[in-house]
């Protein structure tokens, strides 16, 4: 909403300055979003005479004008305007002047090789009208002495541009803003002075409100204006409007926006010529049209509300009119609408159609029932000063009539909300002002809300006004209390952050990407997901919700591949989707590691990152996370969107739970297809939702502490078996003879090739022989040797390497 | 017992002189050998007169611990001299560089939101969450923002089907819901978390964090919401005195409503926070609707607070000077590197927030 000070003082009886206005709207809710001052520099624009024109040497249409721009002076400057001619007074602007329209500051320019000092400008330029077809065109009787003067008389005010909340429709109008100030003790409202309209002569035009289901139209009153002739708005009324940044269009239309801005009370005016009989408010049938005052092209849908004659569609009340009933210079009856439309029809209406007008802006926030007379008075009494004509009686159809609510409040509710007092005088104060009727009743007031405030339908609202208007700064700080009844984190999101800074203590750097993602990049990595759609994306490109996290992680790795760095980890904590309902989501930790291990080093072999890098950074994570690597399960099942060969699968519990942890290189179809620029490429995910949490808590997995002084002896063996049999089901095999035994099994050695007979391999493994009871003799340690070998050969047909 | 001083005359200077460790080994196998010399005259001890045996053995041991100690300390004094000659040639150019190493960090935001849940923490705030994906009431009626309330126009929604049941959450306040439609009161809980708007510039990404907060108990007012965001505010930002104010302002789900403001003023081109006369928008609070908690089956009459949403990401943009909220979800690995946090770096009531 903008307004000027000026305005407001129109409805404002205030002396203080500027800064005061502007530092109270924004206490007590009207928010200063921004100030402009629009007259600035505007004092460059001078009027001025041409006092001759010649052909442009380089170019047909332009023209080469010597205008006479007051002491003495004359400038040249090039012009295109048809119609530039010696003696046409007109606005000039100089070079450093600031064109109001398109904002561009001037400078001295070479036009096809004539230089221009300056412009002659169009009223469309400085924002006076739409007429951009040739310069202003100033009457000489009027301006004739006046050359080289300034063109813009008096220095307008600052544009104050408000953000007005949506409960406050009253404010969209300058006279609701000055109520609210003077509420707050910022000057007096002034008392409106409407004239009524007293007139024998009958609206003639038949207005009817359809009575059926969803009727949007609850009140429609109407005036006709005839015989006027509709003009160019006087200065002032000009002034206004520009001083808010409008554009002047014809007497009638500024007029109606004119008390729209002021009183918030938007109007309708008809071409009465051009409506066939009578005005009938109805509901709209699907695929009737018409053509709006935005010159585009409606089809409607059923039950919208329309204005309509015997042809059809008018308008759309309470958004836009039509062109065939809409009026212009020629118009000679004039019919006016004041009407109040229900904001939810409005709101459906303009949303299915797309239409956003200041009209229907007003309506769905919800304008004053009972200013529809006021309106009409209003708007008619300025019509009929400016283009003179004859007022009829005003003509008001309703089906429904407004009732003030009546809220009751209890004074003591104010300080139980707020914490703070006020005297139950000052509140009567603010309410007054604000517009209420109030009547004391035991412990409580009645009130009747003023029906300009469609926001307040309950106690609380009541509340809210009294603490606005006293002010937000007497609130007391009340300091927190140092107490804490609950744990912060539950043990979920414990594990979340747990997890989180484990993965970036091994080298990783958190990435936080999209929820959403392209579709080409998560069809690599969805399998058998549901693709979820976004139906209103903001680019093809994040049309979907990812399933996985790979989607992106894989792209912006990508990216900073590209970028010239060559070894790198990234990872990300956050969801996945797997439906589109709330819920169907699960938290996944996933990593993305590039490139080579020690590259360039004067120390260290060179090497590819590999699968067990990653492997290691995975199961080191669950192992700082909690879980117990003794019972972590391994297999080679896992996505499609992994190397066959080289990934896998972790359940921290074979057999009891779900999949905890994939693992393994990218696969190179991806690498290939998605041109990934590096030697390798690994990841992982752990699925949080799937780590079943520790049923001990640490301090009670702790108590139970046991080690073995005894003396402990290392064995080594090697093993031949099929090279199907995984060394995980080896050392499983071995760890299961006797846990109390056999400790810190090593894997030292894996062969295949000379020496090896074909499709076997030979596995060499470290084993760690202690009692916890007692030294072992000679004889133990041969026992427990002979059971390694032998069940380890029976349960794995695997042969002992002699 | 001339005899056997005479050894020890012998062998003392002997034992002085430059030897190598196998001339030494000769000393010693020839002293204390089998039939070394000392070895030799233990073995006659018993034949000594009972008169003299005493005073021999004595003189005897003292001869063997002398030449002895002599023998041990000569080969310590060359094996030392040896592992100094080895070390010498170890030597390595100790300034060469050490094993590579990689430094892994945590997000700006993760951070953040661990300073917020520790500052809450303190005060006595849980952490809850709720899902991304939301049904339409959660994220607008229950929240007193019925369809065809304008105040949808301030959320541009991305949805998840045509009849726009299912959408993304465009704020962590159905959290609010969840958690008063799960629970009984008092409710005292923040809800960090992601949040999704359809619109897209320098200023506005279409995925963002915020924190919710909600407080509900018999009798919190407005003076608990102000102490409460005063305090966070003053504990986030790390100073001292911090500027801010309260301003009436709308939204569905609260009234009173405010946004608040703190003061801050720019530095050599830094923006300090608490000083200065400009004022800087940094959340929206008030206290619970009636309708909300009607909506939640929690009874107006008997139970009120408050509740705010905080822009995270915002908030970690003026904390730690990072201009770009595009930037956030960039995943430059140049920018994580630069505004993440090192993993040891968690934030705590007794260590502080930061470094």
């Amino acid at each position: 909403m903008k307004i000027t000070y000026d305005w407001l003082k129109d409805h404002l009886k205030v002396s203080a300055k500027e800064d005061k206005l502007l530092e109270k709207l924004t206490d007590i809710g009207l928010e200063v979003e921004s100030i402009e001052n629009l007259s600035e520099g505007l004092d460059l624009f001078k009027i001025a005479k041409i006092i001759k024109t010649e052909k442009h040497p380089n170019a047909d249409r332009l023209k080469v004008c010597d205008v006479d721009v007051g002491n003495k002076e004359i400038k040249k400057v090039v012009c295109g305007a048809a119609n530039a001619r010696k003696g046409l007074l007109t606005v000039y602007a100089p070079p450093g002047a600031i064109i109001p329209k398109n904002k561009t500051k001037l400078v001295v320019a070479k036009i096809r090789d004539v230089t221009s000092y300056g412009m002659l400008c169009s009223e469309s330029e400085l924002n006076l009208s739409d007429e951009s077809d040739g310069i202003t065109e100033l009457l000489s009787s009027k301006y004739a002495k006046n050359i080289g003067k300034s063109y813009f008389s008096k220095p307008s005010f600052n544009l104050i541009d408000l953000s007005i909340t949506p409960n406050r429709p009253d404010c969209l109008g300058v006279r609701g803003i000055a109520r609210d100030l003077s509420a707050a003790g910022f000057g007096n409202l002034k008392p409106e002075k409407n004239k009524k309209i007293k007139s024998n002569k009958k609206q003639t035009l038949k207005v009817k409100i359809t009575k059926e289901k969803n009727q949007g139209c609850l009140s429609f009153g109407s005036c006709l204006i005839t015989n006027v002739k509709n003009t160019e708005s006087p200065q002032w009324l000009k002034d206004k409007l520009i001083s808010i940044g409008q554009k002047p269009i014809s007497a009638i239309v500024d007029i109606t926006n004119y008390v729209m801005i002021d009183i918030n009370r938007p109007l309708h005016a008809y071409d009465a010529n051009k409506i066939d009989k009578g005005i009938i408010v109805r509901n709209s049938k699907s695929g009737e049209e018409f053509t709006a005052l935005d010159n585009k092209n409606y089809k409607l849908d059923d039950g919208m509300c329309v204005i309509s004659d015997n042809k059809g569609v008018l308008g759309l009340g309470g958004i836009i009119g039509g062109i065939r009933s809409g009026t212009e210079l020629g118009t000679k009856n004039v019919l006016l609408e004041s009407a109040y439309f229900d904001p939810r029809s409005i709101r459906k209406t303009a949303k299915k159609l797309n239409i956003d007008t200041d009209a229907k802006f007003r309506f769905e926030r919800g304008i004053d029932q009972l200013s529809i007379e006021d309106g009409l008075n209003k708007a008619a009494f300025l019509i009929k000063e400016i283009c003179g004509g004859e007022i009829s009686k005003i003509d008001i159809q309703k089906i429904k009539s407004y009732k003030n609510k009546i809220i009751k409040f209890e004074p003591k509710t104010f300080e139980k909300i707020t914490g703070f007092k006020i005297s139950t005088k000052e509140m009567i104060i603010i309410l007054e002002k604000l517009g209420f009727k109030l009547k004391k009743e035991n412990k409580f007031f009645k009130l009747s809300v003023p029906s300009w405030r469609p926001d307040i339908v309950q106690e609380i609202d009541i509340v809210e006004e009294l603490v606005r208007i006293s002010g937000y700064e007497k609130i007391k700080i009340e300091n927190p209390i140092k107490e804490r009844s609950k744990n912060t984190l539950n043990p979920t999101q414990k594990l979340f952050h747990f997890l989180q800074r484990a993965v970036a203590s091994k080298g990783y750097l958190e990435a936080i990407t999209w929820s959403f993602t392209d579709s080409k990049y998560n069809d690599y990595f969805k399998e058998a997901s549901k693709e979820i759609k976004i139906v209103n994306p903001i680019s093809s490109e994040l049309g979907v919700l990812r399933n996985s996290i790979y989607s992106n992680l894989v792209m912006y790795m990508s990216k900073n591949l590209d970028r010239g760095i060559k070894d790198l980890s990234i990872f990300e904590i956050g969801p996945i989707f797997y439906g589109s309902q709330p819920g169907e989501q699960n938290t996944v930790v996933c990593g993305l590691s590039a490139g080579k291990k020690s590259r360039l080093s004067w120390i260290e072999k060179e090497r590819n990152i590999d699968v067990f890098d990653i492997k290691r950074d995975v199961i080191q994570t669950l192992v700082e996370a909690g879980y117990d690597i003794e019972k972590f399960y391994i297999d080679d099942e896992s996505p499609n969107y992994y190397h066959p060969g080289k990934s896998g699968r972790i359940f921290l519990n074979k057999g009891k739970d779900k999949v905890a942890a994939y693992f393994g290189e990218i696969h190179p179809n991806i690498i290939k297809t998605l041109d990934i620029k590096t030697e390798s490429l690994v990841g992982f995910e752990i699925f949080m939702d799937n780590l079943k949490l520790p049923k001990k808590p640490l301090k009670d997995q702790k108590t139970t502490y046991s080690v073995s002084d005894f003396q402990k002896s290392e064995r080594d063996f090697a093993f031949i078996v099929d090279k199907k049999i995984s060394v995980q089901d080896i050392v499983s095999v071995i760890s299961n003879i006797n846990k109390n035994l056999i400790s810190n099994i090593k894997v030292f050695d894996v062969y295949e090739g000379d020496n090896i007979p074909e499709n076997q391999k030979s596995v060499a493994i470290s084993v760690t022989i202690q009692s916890l009871e007692k030294t072992l003799t000679d004889n133990d340690l041969e026992k427990t040797n002979n059971l390694i070998i032998e069940t380890v050969e029976n349960k794995t047909g695997a042969k002992i390497r002699s | 017992m001339s005899e056997i001083k005479n050894i020890r005359d012998q062998f003392i200077p002997k034992l002085k002189n430059d030897l190598s460790i196998d001339q030494i080994n000769e000393i010693k196998t020839e002293l204390f050998g089998k039939n070394g010399l000392i070895s030799s005259k233990f073995k006659i001890i018993g034949s000594i007169p009972e008169t003299d045996r005493k005073k021999f053995a004595s003189d005897l041991n003292q001869i063997k611990d002398e030449l002895q100690n002599l023998i041990t300390s000569k080969i310590s004094e060359i094996e030392g001299k040896k592992i100094n000659e080895r070390l010498e040639k170890e030597k390595v150019d100790i300034t060469l560089p050490e094993r590579p190493f990689v430094r892994g960090k945590v997000h700006p935001v993760s951070q953040t939101i661990d300073e917020i849940s520790s500052i809450f923490s303190e005060i006595g705030f849980s952490v809850e969450e709720g899902p991304d994906v939301e049904n339409e009431y959660n994220n607008f009626t229950a929240l007193n923002t019925p369809d065809n309330h304008p105040a949808r126009d301030m959320h541009d929604t991305f949805y998840l089907d045509e009849n726009k049941e299912v959408l993304l959450r465009t704020h962590t306040s159905p959290v609010q819901i969840r958690t008063m439609l799960k629970d009984k009161p008092p409710f005292k809980i923040i809800a960090p978390g992601r949040t999704y708007r359809s619109d897209s510039d320098q200023t506005h990404a279409p995925m963002f964090h915020q924190v919710e907060g909600l407080h509900i108990d018999s009798n919190i007012n407005m003076g608990h919401l102000k102490g409460c965001l005063n305090y966070f505010i003053k504990e986030f930002f790390e100073v001292e005195k911090i500027k801010m104010r309260f301003r009436p302002s709308h939204f569905p789900f609260t009234e009173p409503s405010a946004e608040v403001d703190i003061g801050y003023e720019i530095k050599d081109g830094k923006i300090i926070i608490g000083e200065g006369d400009k004022w800087l928008e940094i959340l929206g609070c008030g206290m619970v609707h009636p309708n909300v908690l009607r909506n939640v089956k929690v009874d107006p009459s008997k139970y009120q607070g408050y509740a705010f949403g905080i822009g995270i990401d915002r908030l970690a943009m003026l904390k730690y000077g990072i201009n770009d909220l595009r930037a956030f979800f960039d995943c430059d690995y140049r920018w994580l590197n630069h505004f993440g946090f090192d993993p040891l770096d968690v934030p705590s009531n007794y260590r502080g927030l930061s470094r």
